[in-house]
């Protein structure tokens, strides 16, 4: 049971992606211009990343050690035209949004390093959890980069107004430069911030 | 003279690391020598076009006849790992020199977000056959750039006075913001 909380909780602290974890970087700078595509790219990852590792976890005994990253590829392939599917069915505006950073889901780090780390030694439903777990601490993670750059960038949140005529938006936070040097502050706070709880330093 | 500029413009304005965010892992990754970042820098060269042109190839003359558009995902990845795993056993077969020097890139770009992103544009952007070249080749030389700029300010970094909590990853982040706001400064050159 007590193992069942820690796989539940670690992915919102202990390895939270992209900022603990240092992976899955390109699609954390490039949709988090807004925070409701952020939080619709998160959303995206976790579904894939929990099937992914139910489905590896399942086949962990049948798929040979040799072409196991292979096999993993393909299973996550399959699950990312299912969600540009989906996508394109009922989120269309997000789907044109968030363009090729769809198909891209397919080479996320995340996804398969829980595969690869996680679920290939592990049980179906805990490799489940593991990776709704990191997917909503991806999620949130996204969400927050999101809101900060758009309430900066553009003075709206989740599109609705929330700066007065008085604020000169920067716009400078939407584009790319402002995609990298906020990222890299929040994950310099982070690691003030877990030095002071007495953790170990990311680097 | 369109070739041209397309080449400027994926070079420097649209670059594909700093100004569209893909292949940043390898980016953080490997960027801590210079020696390092030049051989990964050659590897994506070689590999992005190779799979360009091969999953251009296949989406024109498989995909699109047979209506399979939309597994495209599933069949570039594929193509991508095989060709990777290929060109990694032909090098170790055929030239040692080169395996030694690229070996330990082959793999990790397979997961590189940049191959697969420049194959990807190729289709977005509707590029004709040349275009496609010369696109991807550009694409993958303006990762080269950026990753060899990027690693010669890493190795000055390495020995400078930097806040302990931002020392590492979050510095280099930043630098690459600032990196990306010298490129925006291209801008201005295609219109």
């Amino acid at each position: 049971m007590s193992r069942f909380l820690s796989v539940l909780v670690h992915g919102f602290w202990k390895d939270l992606p992209p900022f603990r974890l240092v992976l899955g970087l390109c699609p954390a700078l490039a949709v988090t211009a807004s925070a409701n595509n952020g939080m619709g790219m998160g959303l995206s990852v976790t579904f894939v990343l929990i099937f992914s590792n139910l489905t590896i976890s399942l086949l962990r005994n049948i798929i040979p050690d040799k072409v196991r990253i292979a096999s993993y590829i393909v299973i996550i392939a399959t699950l990312v035209v299912l969600v540009e599917m989906l996508l394109q069915a009922y989120f269309f505006g997000l789907s044109q949004q968030l363009g090729i950073y769809i198909p891209l889901i397919v080479v996320n780090c995340i996804i398969l390093g829980r595969a690869e780390a996680f679920a290939s030694r592990n049980p179906a439903f805990l490799s489940a959890v593991d990776g709704f777990s990191v997917g909503l601490g991806f999620t949130l993670s996204l969400t927050v980069v999101g809101s900060i750059r758009e309430i900066l960038g553009t003075g709206t949140w989740f599109g609705i107004p929330l700066t007065g005529p008085d604020f000169e938006p920067f716009a400078f936070m939407v584009k790319a430069p402002g995609a990298f040097i906020c990222l890299g502050l929040i994950l310099g706070l982070m690691n003030a911030y877990g030095r002071w709880r007495g953790e170990n330093i990311i680097q | 003279m369109d070739l041209i500029l397309l080449a400027i413009s994926a070079i420097f304005v649209n670059n594909i690391l700093l100004a569209q965010y893909l292949g940043n892992c390898p980016f953080l990754g490997v960027s801590k020598k210079l020696s390092t970042s030049l051989g990964m820098g050659v590897a994506v060269i070689f590999v992005a076009t190779l799979a360009s042109i091969f999953t251009w190839l296949v989406y024109h003359y498989v995909l699109v006849p047979l209506e399979l558009k939309y597994i495209q995902t599933l069949i570039f990845i594929l193509i991508i790992a095989s060709l990777v795993q290929f060109v990694e056993i032909f090098l170790k077969k055929f030239s040692k020199a080169l395996y030694n020097a690229l070996g330990i890139y082959l793999p990790l770009i397979t997961t590189n977000c940049a191959v697969m992103g420049i194959a990807l544009l190729n289709i977005k952007h509707e590029f004709g056959f040349w275009e496609m070249v010369v696109f991807s080749i550009s694409s993958a030389a303006g990762f080269t750039l950026a990753i060899l700029l990027f690693a010669s300010i890493r190795e000055r970094l390495f020995i400078s006075h930097v806040p302990q909590f931002m020392k590492g990853s979050a510095i280099a982040l930043v630098t690459a913001g600032i990196m990306s706001l010298s490129f925006m400064g291209f801008s201005g050159m295609v219109n």
